[in-house]
């Protein structure tokens, strides 16, 4: 297979490794956007997800606009904003935010609905307030469903983050999937690819080993049926 | 708005094919899935499998996957049967979880019954734990959906025609109008679809909607 043996031969390509073009720098730039995408996003739907699931209240509101946002074409939402923004990260982030919330939002309400109405009056009934039936109760329990949101926001953001190289600014791991397909260069479009699979694959099981933990201290409370 | 009222037969065209390419890959990876969810729901050791190779499937960037696959399986680089293929191995990824829990849901007392009642292998899957999956049949079907319409416009990028090409067009020639018209027509395009899979889940699953009620209103 030529394939793979060009695709090796670009992966351990010294020159490959180095500078602001290399594979390290790239996805460093990918894993910066990725992050401080995930951070605005989580400022913007935990606060509203946890009210929403704590109170019950704007449900059907969030349920609905979660919906529209899911079909906010990325790429519409890149280009729109660039026209505007310049040359910078602007345009990503607000591309992939957007992208991000639906997610984080719905792992935070529904997350707080997955804890027994039951547990949430025991707590009330032995005198907590409701910063800490929050806090202390609902926030623990519904761990492994809000760890679930980020894990979903955070793979959407790695893998769309590809197509910011699309506008002037953001870098990334893209850059190399765009440029290999304006050149024509089918190894580089490969390679490209494989390295965004394994940093999405690393990501994904670092996820999956926190959900472990966070369900495990859950084993400690009595099982419920 | 010049550009709006020239463009119409070019944005009709772009239209057309994006329903296609969000369609086909739509009804084939739920297709594809209900038996794969079906066998998953009873071989746990199977179900393991599928479901971490669909996890990793879709943790692939589309766009990758997209330009990736005529060095897979040969086809040509701007076909658009890339982004159809692409999108349906997405659509089962997503949809294959969804089948096993819906097929779980069933009771085993219904299906009990059923078999006491005279049920062979085949019209019990068919016409027991299929419309009894339903309601998250559904769930799965609308969530796919969604994502398939918005995954489309990406395929503007390997040069295949749908909505999308109204973005990387609008962008080079620095036309708002013709990229925001693309963004409505995407969205538009989405929500329709959700509404009638919301509407035919109303006609074909009538107890789906008053199961869901009562049980809210008792709790």
């Amino acid at each position: 297979m030529s394939v793979v043996s060009e695709t090796w031969d670009w992966l351990t390509d010294p020159a490959q490794w180095e500078g602001p073009a290399g594979i390290p720098h790239r996805t460093l730039q990918h894993l910066e956007y990725t992050g401080l995408t995930l951070v605005i996003a989580a400022v913007i739907a935990i606060p509203l997800g946890l009210y929403i699931g704590h109170t019950g209240r704007f449900r059907g509101l969030a349920v609905a606009s979660t919906g529209a946002l899911r079909a906010l074409p990325t790429l519409g939402v890149l280009t729109l904003v660039s026209l505007h923004s310049g040359i910078d990260l602007t345009a990503a982030l607000v591309a992939l935010v957007l992208l991000a919330i639906p997610s984080l939002l719905a792992g935070a309400y529904a997350g707080l609905e997955s804890v027994d109405p039951a547990t949430v009056d025991a707590a009330r009934a032995v005198g907590m307030t409701h910063w800490q039936v929050l806090w202390r109760v609902e926030v623990p329990l519904a761990l492994p469903l809000l760890i679930g949101g980020f894990r979903t926001a955070t793979l959407q953001v790695i893998a769309t983050a590809t197509i910011a190289a699309f506008v002037p600014g953001p870098g990334g791991l893209g850059v190399y999937l765009l440029t290999g397909l304006a050149v024509g260069d089918f190894t580089r479009i490969v390679g490209g690819s494989v390295v965004v699979i394994v940093l999405a694959l690393v990501v994904d099981l670092l996820f999956a080993a926190a959900q472990r933990l966070s369900t495990r201290r859950r084993v400690s409370t009595p099982e419920r049926v | 708005m010049t550009w709006l009222s020239n463009s119409g037969d070019l944005i009709w065209g772009h239209f057309v094919n994006h329903v296609w390419l969000a369609l086909v890959p739509t009804v084939l990876g739920f297709l594809i899935a209900l038996p794969i969810g079906w066998i998953c729901h009873r071989a746990p050791a199977v179900r393991g499998v599928v479901l971490s190779i669909a996890s990793v499937l879709y943790t692939i960037p589309s766009i990758a996957f997209i330009l990736l696959l005529p060095a897979i399986i040969g086809t040509g680089f701007l076909d658009a049967a890339n982004v159809v293929i692409a999108l349906t191995v997405f659509a089962v990824a997503i949809m294959a979880r969804f089948a096993t829990d819906g097929f779980a849901s069933v009771s085993t007392a219904t299906l009990d019954a059923a078999r006491a009642s005279g049920f062979g292998k085949v019209g019990l899957a068919l016409r027991v734990e299929l419309p009894l999956a339903g309601p998250v049949l559904l769930a799965g079907l609308r969530v796919v959906s969604v994502s398939s319409v918005s995954l489309v416009s990406v395929g503007a990028l390997a040069g295949v025609s749908n909505l999308g090409r109204l973005f990387t067009e609008g962008f080079q020639t620095e036309n708002n109008v013709e990229i925001l018209t693309g963004i409505v027509l995407v969205v538009a395009l989405a929500l329709t679809l959700d509404a009638l899979l919301v509407l035919g889940g109303r006609l074909i699953l009538p107890w789906a909607e008053g199961a869901r009620s009562a049980r809210v209103g008792a709790a």
